[in-house]
């Protein structure tokens, strides 16, 4: 039998439910490439062989009822930052230690609803804060992606680094992600994934560790456009135990995916025509446009003039919201205590020696941008600020824009403890810099490999939509994968 | 605005994590690298605009005020590093 591994989300459930071949063959299959891969590329940070085969047994038996979901025996791997009922759940972190939820996150319920198998839990920069994966306690990602001619390991980004090799490795046929400034976005494009944040409140936060509320929001990351579509559409639903959850239908996104762009209209926003950008992003960005006006959208250019705001107004709300969320790691209920003379000297040494230096930083400028005096000055205006990026895109939409197109990210995948950014966090924030904008106004919006760079590292393009409008993402999204027609799998060398 | 050893020693101190006397002034460096960043906002004029509450034009919504979870305590209490009798056990806070 050929290698179950090489299908997409697609094919994998199809082939399931035509008994080609069965959920256990499939799931055994990914268990013993993860087996294989794991040791170099640090992709699971647990691996839930008993749990995953049980699950594909239960799926198969169901399919030789006539039952089964709409993901039915398809094997996924989950962010560590996902609560699932007795296994690791530890959002990359050292505070969080042994901790095994009581309980199961709102989107991983709906997906084993739908049929889907759990394989085991994706490492992830600590509390997702952090663009390369670089800060998780369990040590970096891997990149199963490699310049031309080099055994250099490079970043797979972040925060979702793990989710992202993993797919790219084909060790999962889809995982979970989260965005809060890019986190889905970004480690998709250093990979060749597809990985779309959807609109602010589609997805139930219910059961995911909070990083920063009014920001985070889940979504998949898969190696197609439609494998997207199909993992969202179980993902997302109104859930009453998320207030910030939208009580609206999940449409058909997979009925989207092939739909076109034919008379739609495409923004192109001159303030993300960055200064020192690489000629390369330029050219894929132009491409992409080309590719879109090739299949009947219109190219219109629009100003969006507060882009350049969004990147310091989030390091202020972003680590605010951090540094209240994080309160709750005290030593007392879950996870690391290391015990003092007193509750409070217990709760600094349990802090300090549990959380790392990414997060202790993020807390600190939190905990001073929120203390008393400075309140005004910086989170007050930052979410002014919040206010002006959001209305640039009600403006644009308004004015007859349908969606959007920018690049992903600045460059392709870097090095693993790059010098520079290790000296300057900024410089690390700056990763962010074309995904953080649709995170401060709680927009949809989707990466699509499109190209590679000089060296053959994927490159990719992001397309933003309307609130509640991811449809037109995937319509567009699949437009830019199929003109592009690459192959983005990486040469094997783990 | 910046921030000196001393003051990141407060903000430490709120944040309860114990921060180490000699990596306080790299931590002020490193905090001031990131104040500095965000500095760019005082360029935006924001006369009159209210502050985003809530990213979608969404109002909570309301429930019956009656209990729908609970009676559970082990479960609670399950993940501590320390308990006893279904209560959290931390050290002495009263005389």
């Amino acid at each position: 039998m050929s290698d179950l591994t090489k299908l997409s989300l697609k094919a994998t459930r199809d082939g399931i439910k035509n008994k080609d071949f069965s959920a256990l063959e499939v799931t055994d299959s990914y268990l013993s490439a993860i087996e294989a891969a794991n040791p170099k590329l640090n992709a699971y940070v647990s691996i839930e062989a008993e749990q995953a085969r049980t699950m594909a047994k239960q799926s198969d038996e169901k399919l030789a009822k006539g039952q089964g979901g709409a993901l039915e025996g398809v094997p996924l791997g989950i962010k560590d930052l996902f609560a699932t009922i007795g296994t690791h759940t530890q959002a990359g972190s050292h505070i969080l230690d042994g901790f095994k939820p009581e309980y199961e996150s709102s989107i991983t319920a709906n997906l084993w609803a739908d049929g889907a198998v759990m394989l085991g839990k994706l490492n992830m920069d600590e509390f997702a804060m952090g663009s390369s994966n670089e800060t998780s306690y369990y040590g970096a990602v891997v990149n199963p992606w490699r310049a031309d001619d080099s055994n250099k390991d490079l970043v797979p980004g972040g925060s979702s680094g793990g989710s992202a090799a993993a797919v790219s490795a084909w060790l999962c046929a889809g995982a979970t992600a989260t965005d809060t400034g890019g986190s889905i976005r970004q480690p998709a494009a250093f990979t060749g994934t597809v990985g779309i944040k959807p609109t602010y409140g589609r997805c139930s936060r219910w059961g995911v560790v909070a990083f920063a509320s009014s920001l985070d929001q889940a979504g998949p990351i898969t190696r197609t456009v439609e494998d997207s579509a199909l993992m969202l559409n179980s993902m997302a639903g109104f859930d009453k135990k998320d207030s910030t959850s939208v009580d609206l239908a999940v449409p058909d996104f997979a009925a989207a995916v092939e739909r076109g762009v034919k008379g739609l209209t495409i923004g192109v926003p001159k303030e993300y025509r960055m200064e020192g950008m690489p000629q390369e992003i330029e050219t894929l960005w132009q491409q992409g446009l080309a590719w879109l006006k090739d299949e009947g959208a219109i190219i219109k250019g629009i100003s969006l003039p507060h882009t350049k705001y969004a990147l310091p107004a989030y390091y202020i709300v972003a680590p605010a919201e951090a540094s209240s969320n994080l309160a709750r790691y005290d030593g007392v209920k879950y996870g690391l205590r290391v015990n003092g003379d007193s509750i409070d000297e217990m709760y600094e040494n349990t802090r300090a020696k549990g959380f790392g230096a990414e997060v202790q930083r993020r807390v600190l400028i939190g905990t001073y941008v929120l203390s008393a005096g400075y309140y005004d000055a910086y989170y007050v205006k930052a979410q002014k600020v919040r206010t002006l990026i959001k209305r640039d895109f009600e403006q644009v939409f308004a004015d007859g824009i349908d969606a959007i197109l920018t690049p992903a990210t600045p460059s392709a995948a870097f090095g693993i403890a790059d010098q520079e950014m290790a000296a300057d966090p900024v410089k690390m924030y700056l990763n962010d810099i074309f995904t953080v904008t649709v995170n401060m106004a709680g927009l949809p919006a989707i990466a699509v490999p499109a190209g590679k760079d000089a060296q053959g590292l994927p490159l990719a393009l992001q397309l933003i939509g309307k609130p509640f409008d991811e449809e037109t993402l995937f319509a567009a999204g699949r437009v830019i994968e199929r003109s592009a027609g690459l192959d983005f799998t990486p040469k094997k060398w783990w | 605005m910046s921030v000196d050893a001393n003051i990141v020693k407060r903000i430490g101190h709120l944040a309860r994590i114990k921060l180490e006397q000699e990596n306080l002034d790299g931590l002020a460096g490193e905090l001031n690298t990131i104040l500095g960043f965000v500095e760019q906002l005082d360029e935006v004029d924001v006369s009159g605009v209210e502050p985003m509450t809530s990213v979608i034009p969404a109002s909570l919504r309301v429930r019956k005020d009656e209990i729908t979870d609970g009676g559970y305590a082990d479960k609670i209490v399950s993940n501590a590093p320390l308990s006893e009798d279904n209560f959290f056990m931390v050290p002495k806070v009263v005389e």
